[in-house]
């Protein structure tokens, strides 16, 4: 099964779907442009990995789930709850460590969760995310919910353990889980060509009994084509479905990263201007005639606001008192030992 | 009157997770060949196939199952089965189960226990054998039960089961065939309440999981010598009850420590080190710990016996404590 061509034909989408697409690229999108800048002035500490690049796979992803559907992530990790519909204001403060951000300072950029849109986390540790949307996937079935659980993983982690673990699980307990692998060619520098001796992470699922499906990634009406069978799938009670987006992260693999290059200048342009998933989806609404040119300038700038607006909220949040770093520890809290 | 039966470590154990089931629809119970009953007899046919499910070997998988289980609303009940197979699922333990809540800002509970046996002794191996409860302890995030009796086990799992944060409960390979009369009925014994398995004036000997067995041993041959023991048994490790261990320590005056880990930076070692920290104007002898040696478990029966610690070693390490001459505590 692949789904391929800008712009697979996709009549059941309202105007109001197509245009709230685009408002999440663009959110994620100027959201980690913002972040890049806020982390160059000092008041990001820590380190960030840009979705940029990735937007169409993302909201095609979670625009073919529903608000109750649960979702993991990894350490790209801003794009999957703003994708999901996570306000950006909470987000942005806790890339800046304050006391008004989502998680409260306590995980920061590669480890934003917002339960209240299904995210149950991004995650530090390639590979950790695809457990526990497999068991989220099983409690949902468990409890007679229809609910269904998204995990967002890159090439790499189709490489480490947990990723066969997890599609095995899947696959036996026909959960209703659905793997989204975000392939943008390289695992930090190490390409997929050398990491893997099979040539896409989709033909895996053969060898777990599941549906696949391969799909451009920069196509987000493709995507979404392909995680939306996914989901009635799933939803259906018919399991897992394993999904691949081809895709291209367009900066390096975190800010301030230095490296060797390992990607040629002409395959960098090649996806960052021909490729370029928001640019096309732009045209295509313009093709279909959804908006004009000039209602989308309108859109954009109120995304711009949006994000303004974020990291208005975010300067504005105070800095967590020190002594929070004792709490949510457990949910039912014991003396912390060894408190100076 | 409170009807009693006389039943196994291991039997008390699994009664109450089956009771816990009975009680509680979203508690369900995760294992290798658990519907084989190889780890024990459980009542497997009184529940659904989902409920009581037998698993692949995929340790990390299924323990992150569980934490996205136990994340959305179920009370997952995992048993890892041999303690040395928690390494192969270590990064879902130690950097999800318990760190997610914390990591966002406790927008999440996670209501998993995690069943670890520990069963050295029995011509195992190293890869089969391992007391390996002190790398959790220094897991913040975790919540540690060390049972020792058939009446604690039966508590302590069932306060595990409903404790709204991971659980690791390490139960002790060498305790399950131990019998005692307990009650039939649920009850919960409080995480972080130590228990004082034996009153004694002379030497506490703080002991945790099956080396209770063994200071209890010890305490009743220094009995005939004169020398009284008192057995404290923390019972949880996270939380740990200070206080208990603090007041008999300010009795005795006098500490042994006995975990049946190797020595270094085992639990015993932090018992010790915070019973001297607290307690030093108290004591009246150095604290002795009683540990394996740092050695993998060895295979060959006479190998064993030599790292393992036994009776005997806690008898001589009290008689060590109570000999000692105050000297600049006096």
């Amino acid at each position: 099964m692949a789904t391929t061509g800008v712009g697979a034909p996709e009549t059941s989408l309202t105007n109001e779907q197509l245009l709230e697409m685009l408002r999440r690229m663009l959110r994620i999108r100027l959201f980690d442009g913002r972040a890049v800048e806020l982390q160059k002035t000092g008041l990001l500490p820590g380190p960030i990995h840009t979705s940029i690049g990735h937007e169409g796979a993302i909201v095609g992803a979670c625009m073919a789930l529903d608000d109750e559907d649960y979702m993991t992530g990894y350490h790209r990790s801003h794009g999957h709850p703003i994708g999901k519909g996570s306000p950006l204001g909470p987000l942005m403060a806790e890339l800046l460590g304050k006391s008004g951000g989502i998680c409260r300072g306590k995980g920061g950029s590669l480890h934003l969760a917002d339960t209240s849109v299904g995210s149950l986390g991004e995650s530090g540790i390639v590979g950790a995310g695809l457990p526990i949307a497999v068991g989220a996937g099983l409690s949902a079935k468990m409890r007679g919910t229809d609910r269904v659980a998204l995990s967002f993983f890159g090439d790499g982690a189709a490489n480490a353990g947990p990723f066969h673990e997890s599609l095995n699980l899947a696959a036996i307990w026909q959960v209703p889980t659905i793997f989204f692998c975000e392939n943008n060619g390289y695992a930090v520098s190490f390409s997929i060509k050398e990491a893997m001796a099979v040539e896409t992470v989709a033909e895996r699922a053969a060898a777990y009994g599941m549906p696949s499906a391969r799909v451009d990634g920069q196509d987000l009406l493709a995507v979404h084509a392909a995680v939306s069978e996914a989901v009635e799938r799933a939803r259906a009670g018919g399991g897992p479905t394993l999904i691949e987006a081809r895709t291209y992260r367009f900066r390096e693999h975190a800010e301030l990263m230095s490296s060797r290059s390992y990607r040629s200048p002409e395959e960098v342009e090649h996806w960052t201007t021909a490729r370029d998933p928001i640019a096309s989806f732009r045209l295509e609404l313009e093709r279909r005639g959804t908006a004009t040119d000039e209602e989308l300038s309108r859109l954009e700038e109120a995304i711009a606001a949006e994000v303004d607006e974020a990291e208005r909220f975010a300067k504005e949040s105070p800095l967590p008192e020190p002594d929070e770093a004792f709490d949510h520890i457990f949910a039912q809290p014991i003396t912390v030992r060894g408190v100076k | 009157m409170t009807a009693t039966s006389r039943v196994t470590y291991l039997e008390a154990h699994l009664g109450a997770i089956a009771a816990e089931m009975r009680r509680d629809p979203s508690v369900f119970f995760m294992g290798q060949d658990l519907r084989s009953d190889v780890y024990g007899p459980f009542p497997s046919d009184d529940f659904s196939a989902e409920r009581v499910r037998s698993l692949p070997i995929s340790e990390n998988g299924f323990v992150g199952a569980g934490v996205g289980a136990a994340m959305t609303g179920l009370r997952p009940v995992i048993d890892i089965t041999f303690s040395n197979f928690l390494y192969s699922a270590m990064d879902q333990v130690v950097n999800q189960a318990a760190k997610l809540r914390y990591m966002t800002g406790g927008q999440v509970k996670i209501p998993l226990v995690i069943l670890a046996s520990m069963f050295y002794g029995g011509a195992q191996a190293a890869h089969h054998a391992d007391r390996n409860i002190a790398p959790f302890a220094n897991t913040p995030g975790l919540k540690i039960a060390v049972p020792s009796t058939p009446h604690d086990v039966k508590g302590l799992t069932t306060t595990a089961i409903r404790e709204d944060d991971p659980v690791l409960i390490f139960k002790d390979g060498n305790l399950f065939g131990n019998r005692e009369e307990i009650p039939d009925d649920d009850y919960a014994i409080p995480f972080g309440v130590a228990d004082v398995k034996r009153e004694g004036t002379d030497v506490t000997v703080v002991a945790i999981a099956g080396a209770v067995r063994l200071a209890l041993q010890a305490a009743k041959k220094l009995e005939r010598d004169g020398i009284s023991v008192e057995v404290v048994d923390p019972r949880t490790i996270v939380p740990l009850d200070m206080d208990t261990i603090n007041a008999s320590v300010q009795k005795t005056g006098r500490v042994v420590v006995v975990d049946p880990a190797p020595l270094t930076c085992s639990v015993g070692s932090e018992l010790a080190a915070t019973i001297t920290e607290e307690q030093f104007w108290h004591l009246k002898a150095a604290p002795i710990r009683v540990a394996a040696p740092d050695v993998p478990f060895p295979f060959s029966p006479p190998l064993e016996r030599r790292v393992m610690v036994n009776a005997d070693d806690v008898t001589k390490a009290v008689r060590r404590a109570a000999a000692e001459k105050p000297t600049r505590n006096a």
